[in-house]
Order: C-alpha cells, then sequence, then structure tokens
C-alpha cells in the first residue's frame, strides 16, 4: 500500500488508517462525527494526497482535453476549474475528474486515487494531437481546508490576496505560508473550502502551518471517514461506488455535465442515442424512516417489488437519520416517494429526499 | 478499564452472573474501537440464543458490526433505552449500555469465556 508524504503526521495523531484506492490513509483521528460536525461549523484539514494529477500542456493540449471531456472545455477561461467525466465509447464514465485551466494549452487534471493508472492510460492512448502528458501525482500533495472558518483561517497566511476573492471553482496560484501553492476554491464537502496543491516536498510545511491554526479555529484533523458523510450530504456522487465504466451520466445524475452542442467527446454518440432511448436506470437520494442505516448494495423495494439498490448509504451526522442514494428503475419511482430498504432481511421504511440533503 | 467481574468473548462481549441471570453488552475497548454508535438491533423478549452464535448488530457511522452470545439461554430483558439513545453504549459499555438479560440454560458454557486477565492478554494480541 502506498503512503501520503503526510504519514508520520497522521500516526503522530493516533489515526485509524484504511485502505482506500490502494493508499493506507487515514479513516478518522478522534471520530467521524466530531470530525464532520466540525467542517460543518468550524473548519476542518483534510490530507488528500491519494488524488491523482495530471499536468496536460503544449501544442494539442486544446485539443485533447476537449475530445476527452463531456463537459465543455472551451468555456474555461484561465483560473478556472471545471467539474467534468471522462466517458468511454458506449457512454459509460471512466472517471469524474476536475480541469484546471492555468493558460491556453496548459492544464491540470485532478482524478480519483483508483483510477490513477486507467486515466492516463486513457489520456495517453487518445492523445493523438501531440500535447504533453504528465502524471505528477507523486510529486503532488493536496491539502484541503473546509469548513465556514476557513477563509478566515487562510487568509493571514497568504500575503499577497484576500482568498475571499477566490470565487467558487476559481483557483490563484500564490504562496501559502510562503510555499508555493495552487490555491483552489473548491471541495468535497459543500461547504466553504479550498483544496491547495503543493510540491510533497513542501507538505509537512504546509500541513504544520496550517495545523495549529485549525486547532485554535476550534477545527479538527479530518480523515476519509467524515469526507464521506461530508459529500453524502452534500448530494455528491462518489466514483466506484455511485458510478463506474458501465453507468452513463444520465443514469446517475451528472447529464448536466455532458454537453454535445457544437462540438465532439469521446461517448457523444452513444450518450445522444441513450438519451434519445430513454434512461433506464435512475439515481434517486433516498432518507430512512426509522433509524436504521441502509449501506451499499442494499436492496431497494417499492410495493413488495424490487426496484433498485443502494449506492452510498451512513447515518447522516447532521441530520441523526441515514440517507444515501440507489440506483432505481425510472419506471418504478413512486409518486408518493415512500420505498423500503431491506436491511438484515427486514423491510425498513425510507423516503425519496431532495439532494443535496442539506443546504448551506 | 477491564472489569474483573465479568467474562468476555474474543468478539468482545461481555457476561455478568447474578444467579442463573446473565447479562450482556460489548467492552470498553470494542466501543472505542468502533466509535460513534449509532443503531442498535437487538432481539424480542423470549427469544431463545445459542452460544457463539450472532443475535444483534451495533452500527457505528463506517460500518455494521455483528453481536455474539456469550451463553445460551432465553431473552428475559431488553435494554429499550438504546433504540433512541445508542450513544450509551459509546459513553457507558459497562453500565447503562447493556442490551440484554439472559437466563442461561448451562452454566458450565461461563467457564469457556475469558477471566479479565486473558482477555486484556487477547486485546494486546489483537492491537500488535
Amino acid at each position: 500500500m502506498k503512503r501520503t508524504p503526510l504519514y508520520h503526521i497522521h500516526e503522530s495523531l493516533n489515526a485509524k488508517f484504511t485502505e482506500f484506492g490502494g493508499w493506507e490513509m487515514p479513516l478518522q483521528y478522534s471520530s467521524i462525527v466530531k470530525e464532520h460536525l466540525a467542517v460543518r461549523t468550524t473548519v476542518g484539514l483534510f490530507d488528500l494526497s491519494h488524488m491523482g494529477e495530471f499536468e496536460i500542456r503544449g501544442q494539442g493540449a486544446n485539443e485533447l482535453v476537449q475530445k476527452l471531456s463531456t463537459n465543455d472545455v472551451g468555456r474555461l477561461t484561465d483560473g478556472r476549474v471545471l467539474y467534468t467525466l471522462f466517458c468511454n465509447e458506449t457512454g459509460g464514465i471512466v472517471d469524474d475528474l476536475l480541469i484546471y485551466r492555468h493558460a491556453d494549452n496548459h492544464y491540470m487534471l485532478v482524478v480519483n486515487a483508483a483510477n490513477i493508472e486507467k486515466d492516463l492510460k486513457w489520456v495517453e492512448t487518445h492523445n493523438d494531437s501531440g500535447a504533453e502528458v504528465r502524471d505528477v501525482s507523486e510529486n503532488t500533495v493536496l491539502i484541503a481546508l473546509q469548513g465556514p472558518k476557513s477563509i478566515d483561517l487562510l487568509n493571514p497566511f497568504v500575503p499577497e490576496q484576500d482568498v475571499s476573492e477566490i470565487s467558487f471553482f476559481r483557483f490563484a496560484v500564490d504562496e501559502v505560508a510562503g510555499i508555493p501553492t495552487t490555491i483552489s476554491r473548491t471541495g468535497y464537502t459543500g461547504e466553504i473550502g479550498f483544496e491547495l496543491y503543493v510540491n510533497a516536498d513542501d507538505a509537512e510545511n504546509l500541513w504544520n502551518a496550517l495545523y495549529p491554526a485549525v486547532m485554535e479555529a476550534d477545527g479538527q484533523p479530518v480523515g476519509l471517514g467524515a469526507r464521506d458523510t461530508l459529500r453524502l450530504e452534500a448530494g455528491l456522487r462518489l466514483y466506484g461506488m455511485d458510478m463506474n465504466d458501465d453507468t452513463n451520466p444520465y443514469e446517475v445524475g451528472l447529464g448536466k455535465f455532458v454537453k454535445s452542442k457544437n462540438r465532439q467527446f469521446i461517448g457523444k454518440n452513444a450518450l445522444l442515442r441513450e438519451k434519445k432511448k430513454g434512461i433506464a436506470k435512475q439515481m434517486i437520494g433516498f432518507q430512512m424512516l426509522d433509524r436504521a442505516v441502509a449501506r451499499a448494495g442494499y436492496a431497494v423495494y417499492q410495493d413488495g417489488e424490487r426496484i433498485g439498490s443502494v449506492t452510498s448509504g451512513a447515518p447522516s451526522p447532521s441530520l441523526k437519520y441515514g440517507i444515501g442514494f440507489a440506483a432505481v428503475s425510472s419506471q418504478a419511482i413512486p409518486d408518493d416517494g415512500k420505498i423500503d430498504i431491506e436491511i438484515r432481511g427486514k423491510m425498513h421504511p425510507a423516503k425519496i429526499a431532495k439532494v443535496p440533503f442539506i443546504l448551506r | 478499564m477491564i472489569p474483573h467481574n465479568l467474562r468476555y468473548m474474543e468478539s468482545h462481549e461481555w457476561a455478568r452472573q447474578e444467579g442463573d441471570i446473565v447479562t450482556i453488552g460489548i467492552s470498553d475497548y470494542a466501543q472505542s474501537e468502533i466509535q460513534d454508535i449509532v443503531y442498535v438491533e437487538l432481539p424480542e423478549v423470549g427469544t431463545e440464543l445459542t452460544q457463539k452464535t450472532e443475535f444483534g448488530v451495533i452500527e457505528s457511522v463506517k460500518a455494521a458490526f455483528d453481536l455474539y452470545a456469550p451463553v445460551s439461554g432465553e431473552v428475559i430483558e431488553v435494554n429499550e433505552s438504546l433504540l433512541d439513545a445508542p450513544e450509551q453504549v459509546n459513553e457507558s459499555p459497562y453500565d447503562d449500555g447493556w442490551f440484554l438479560k439472559i437466563r442461561m440454560t448451562d452454566p458450565g458454557e461461563l467457564d469457556e469465556l475469558l477471566d479479565a486477565d486473558s482477555y486484556q492478554a487477547h486485546i494486546e494480541a489483537e492491537h500488535a
């Protein structure tokens, strides 16, 4: 298993570890609920070094990213970030990712940890426009600062600008605590926050600069356990759980990130065909109506008939009941929103809920 | 932190004997490993339990964990307060956080369980 450059810091903070995408990552430091609520009320500090970063630049870079991306990279200007998908020829999702535009023909792609090798191969295979593609994951550390206090916390470390002026899905290249950093106003929690990309050699210095300020602000270091409940409450899908190579964007509610007009990309024809045919499966958000917890893989029923399966599920630390996503047959979605979820052989009542589950 | 008046299973349940009645819970070590307990599923009064077989489930934010019966017997009381306040298992694993009382059928089964020192050794081995 791979370890992040900050592994020994997590160890010294008594973290419990978990395997994720081939990495030994902190699962929790104190308690998932405590860490989750810190992000909702104050601030949380995350080591997300496992995420993959590719640099794509040079002649042909524009062409390459446009060809791979379901969302329109042509709409990006310098300093902007785009959430998008790579799809295969049959419309299945290869990965969901962020594309950062540094300049014309100069991009950074941020991909899921478990997909780094697959994505790199995918990008290289389709690189017939001569762009330079580099996997910089090993040299790049991602530290996230998420929560309502993150702007005030970060500002003193960035003398050259007011980070509150970096708006949502934009980024700036600057120094944080004297360390060259890509400061990105993005996140996976539904809160105000930043994702900070630094060279691996600087990771420990950045963490050590921010950590005391986070604790001072009643914040917490946050592991992958709370990262999962935070993203779930915020209605954000997770690759490998809610989607994979065999699901298309429409089936998982990501159709709005497919921009087909006046542009070509891999999977476009298949997706247009699927859309015309009608989408047989749909992703719903649900909430439990008793105290039981529905988890991935559990069967979903309506009036005694199986209509689908839970893809992600957990108790919501903010709402205090179970929430999740389920992939269900589009025809079977009940008007009254009432469904049942089978948990260890027993039916438990649930209902379809609005996503995101929490509004900020 | 491991009470000497109880018997333990390797799966971290404890048993407290009072005559032929045995009270069941999970150890402080187990609750601190599981953390954030949000749901407890227990059998009804009258259910017959068999030693070392599953009788219920506790769920943390992260996962579900099976509970195993330390002795065989009939469930005579269930800690209903856990349904609304499962966090008692975290806060008070040996007292308020108990699960069931059982009328045991074979007191000899208690001898098959670990005493406090053996359980301590078992935890240390598991943690190493």
